[in-house]
């Protein structure tokens, strides 16, 4: 399973990601119709972009009276058919994160879809601040690079080999 | 019709009558002039006699964003502040990033219009369309940080903001317009144009968005340009790691750091304020501006000494070679925390360089009386540097008020004004044109005084090596083609450094699939000549003449003492010539009809 990485320390807040993302799906640039969304902290320079992670117990789909929303078990991707939207919003109100939001014109639903495996938003990301990677890999990555850390303390203390 | 790229609309805002207009984009002067810059100025030619006092009521200012801005094109989120420049008459255009122009595009408006003058500070809130005048009594006399948070508290914490600071205020001839509180239109005195309209700020929200003509073309084209820039030293890598202080040593390596006020072309200590050490001692990540894959802002904090614990944004290489080896300084903390008080005030911080810079030659020649300054000013006193910028930017002494006019009028106060290392008032930025001659035509022929980014031939003198940076040869063909491509890239609303990879027919690419207006390599260049006589014809009616496209004498003078370019002066004479014949321009530096006919703003003269 695959799954959309923040990389938060190397996000330099340029927010190319947002034009991408609604440019794909609405053919125009417009921040507000972006299902990623970056915050801007000025004060320390800090940006962090935050995504839909695609729950595996999704409260957008728990709340969605006409099962505009599934989740997708073979993709993982919870999926959004507009055709059923009766545009309730309940699951604006019961998404903790905001990552499935109202458009700018606060009446139709964007609900990132991960652009059918090949997402937008990381291919514009220049920094590598988004990556969309196996979930294992990513993991195991994290736990060799702290191992790597161990594995110098041992060298030093003892000398290679 | 307008047929992608643009909002299509221009806000007019007249402080005076407090009246509220909007009007459409042309599209016959988006075709000629494409926004930003040109169009900007193409409404300043329309609308306000070259001849007017920069700081009265009939001067007006344009705050322009372009048909690639709010897209992802890369580094497309310029905005420009356009008007007659308060340091010098001239027409002035100065540019930022930064995400504010993408927020008042996405607003509704391509371009804003500020005519006449509120009766007491007032900041604009533009707001999805909606437009109003709002009482800034409680912004009046912060500096540019606090301003940008109190306007972000009063309208929306995701508004952008333009601000000016207290410098700006004061009516400092080279105060500065700064953007989301750190980023900064800085140069020919924007700042104090917009105080003496009595405006303090802008914010913006937006909510509409910019759509394309050819969206399969324009992706094709920006995913092209993207690649070019990702494989390119400095677009790729260099930018997000060094900054463009990463020029510091690259430039005095060929002998071209104009030192103490250009006594000297070379700085003997100019790797302890370098990139590399700005990155080992005081960076703390990098920034981008919108939609930039480069990222070349720093994000800086001072770890030791007496400003431990100062942070900020920058310096970028104009302000390290202004604050520090102009003034002969190579303390690093110094020359940053100068850095960040020039930003705080709102000052142009190249032009306050350069301007201690001249006041410490001043002072060591005996020039200024030693009871005019409360502490000794020398070359290479780091305590002194920072000090001097504390009085230009409180201007609450006669000294400070003189420091904040800039360098010709500090010296020109002390009978000197030779000492200004100025061209039409504006002091050149970090580049010895001794050592790199086709960067003193450049300087010569700006028409907004002194300034390398109107046409930047370091890109060909420095970093092309079949380029002799040291021959006039050709230097005046160069610089052309450097200045009218930028003046049409400056209008699209792309950042210049995008150049380092880029050329005309990708950003005719980006230009053309964006708005749908037929344009290849060569058209694009053309509408960037139309932009630079435009101006040239601005400036002509505001009565500059010949006479000040010139060089400092020093330049021609006194050679450079040491380094790469040694025994190396600028002869401008050798170029000028050439370069007005190139431009279809008479003896006098005029166009010639035949020119403008060509042209097609015959109706301009």
């Amino acid at each position: 399973m695959k799954l959309l990485v923040v990389n938060i320390d190397k996000c330099t807040g340029c927010r190319a990601c947002e034009y991408a993302c609604s440019f794909v799906h609405t053919g125009m640039f417009n921040p507000l119709d972006s299902s990623i969304k970056v915050s801007e902290f000025l004060d320390d320079f800090v940006f962090v972009p935050s995504v839909c992670t695609q729950c595996e117990e999704a409260y957008c789909v728990s709340v969605c009276p006409t099962h505009a929303l599934t989740k997708n078990t073979q993709t993982g991707v919870v999926e959004f058919d507009s055709s059923k939207c009766i545009g309730c919003k309940q699951c604006v109100i019961a998404c903790p994160w905001g990552s499935i939001k109202l458009n700018h014109t606060g009446k139709e639903i964007i609900k990132c879809d991960l652009c059918g495996g090949e997402p937008e938003c990381v291919k514009v990301c220049h920094a590598k601040a988004l990556e969309f990677v196996d979930a294992e890999d990513m993991v195991l990555d994290k736990k060799h690079r702290n191992a790597v850390k161990y594995k110098q303390l041992i060298v030093e203390q003892q000398g290679v080999g | 019709m307008l047929k992608g790229g643009y909002a299509g609309k221009i806000l007019r805002v007249n402080l005076t009558t407090g009246s509220i207009n909007i009007e459409d984009v042309r599209e016959d002067w988006a075709e000629n002039f494409i926004g930003g810059r040109g169009y900007g100025t193409r409404i300043m030619m329309e609308e306000v006699d070259p001849k007017v006092d920069p700081l009265s009521e009939e001067n007006k200012i344009v705050i322009a964003t372009g048909p690639l801005v709010s897209t992802y094109a890369p580094s497309s989120g310029r905005v420009m502040v356009i008007t007659k420049g308060a340091l010098n008459g001239a027409i002035a255009c100065s540019n930022s990033g930064g995400h504010f122009g993408p927020e008042l595009k996405r607003a509704g408006f391509d371009f804003v219009i500020i005519e006449g003058k509120a009766q007491s500070p007032v900041y604009l809130w533009i707001n999805k369309g909606s437009v109003e005048i709002r009482d800034a009594s409680k912004l009046w006399g912060k500096n540019v940080k606090d301003a940008d948070k109190i306007m972000k508290k009063f309208t929306h914490t995701e508004a952008g903001t333009l601000e000016i600071g207290p410098a700006a205020e004061k009516l400092s001839l080279i105060s500065n317009v700064t953007f989301d509180g750190h980023r900064a239109a800085g140069r020919t005195g924007v700042g104090a144009v917009l105080a003496s309209k009595n405006l303090k700020g802008i914010a913006a929200r937006g909510s509409m968005g910019i759509g394309v003509y050819d969206n399969e073309a324009f992706a094709k084209a920006v995913y092209n340009a993207r690649d070019i820039l990702s494989k390119d030293a400095f677009s790729g890598k260099g930018g997000a790691k060094l900054g463009t202080p990463m020029l510091v040593n690259i430039i005095n390596a060929v002998g071209g750091l104009p030192t103490n006020n250009a006594h000297d072309g070379y700085f003997q200590t100019a790797d302890k304020i370098s990139g590399e050490e700005l990155a080992k001692n005081n960076l703390i990540r990098n920034e981008g501006c919108d939609s930039c894959p480069i990222a070349c802002g720093r994000v800086t904090e001072i770890r030791k000494g007496k400003y431990k614990g100062s942070h900020g944004v920058g310096p970028e290489y104009e302000p390290v070679w202004a604050l520090g080896v102009a003034c002969g300084v190579d303390d690093l903390d110094n020359v940053v925390m100068a850095s960040y008080l020039c930003d705080e005030y709102g000052l142009d911080s190249i032009s306050a360089g350069a301007t201690i810079a001249c006041a410490m030659d001043l002072y060591e020649a005996g020039f200024i009386p030693k009871e005019d300054v409360p502490f000794e000013l020398r070359f290479g006193d780091s305590d002194a540097l920072v000090k001097a910028v504390r009085l230009m930017g409180e201007q609450e002494s006669e000294f400070g008020k003189l420091l904040a006019q800039g360098s010709y009028r500090l010296a020109e106060h002390y009978g000197y004004p030779e000492f200004s290392m100025s061209v039409k008032k504006q002091e050149f930025p970090a580049y010895d044109p001794r050592a790199i001659k086709g960067i003193g035509l450049e300087y010569a022929t700006s028409n907004r005084g002194a300034c390398h980014v109107r046409g930047y031939t370091i890109g060909a003198e420095v970093f092309d090596k079949n380029v002799d940076r040291l021959t006039y040869e050709g230097k005046a063909g160069l610089t052309k083609i450097f200045q009218d491509l930028t003046a049409a890239l400056d209008s699209t609303g792309i950042c210049l450094f995008t150049t380092f990879g880029l050329k005309a027919k990708e950003l005719a690419e980006l230009f053309e699939t964006a708005t749908g207006i037929k344009c290849d390599k060569k058209e694009f260049i053309k509408k960037g000549e139309r932009i630079w006589n435009m101006e040239r014809l601005f400036n002509i009616k505001a009565g500059f003449t010949k006479e000040d496209d010139k060089l400092p004498e020093r330049l021609a003078n006194e050679p450079i003492k040491s380094g790469a370019s040694k025994g190396e002066v600028a002869d401008l004479n050798k170029m000028l010539p050439e370069y007005y014949e190139l431009r279809g321009w008479d003896k006098d530096g005029i166009p010639k009809k035949e020119k403008l006919i060509e042209l097609g703003i015959e109706d301009l003269a």
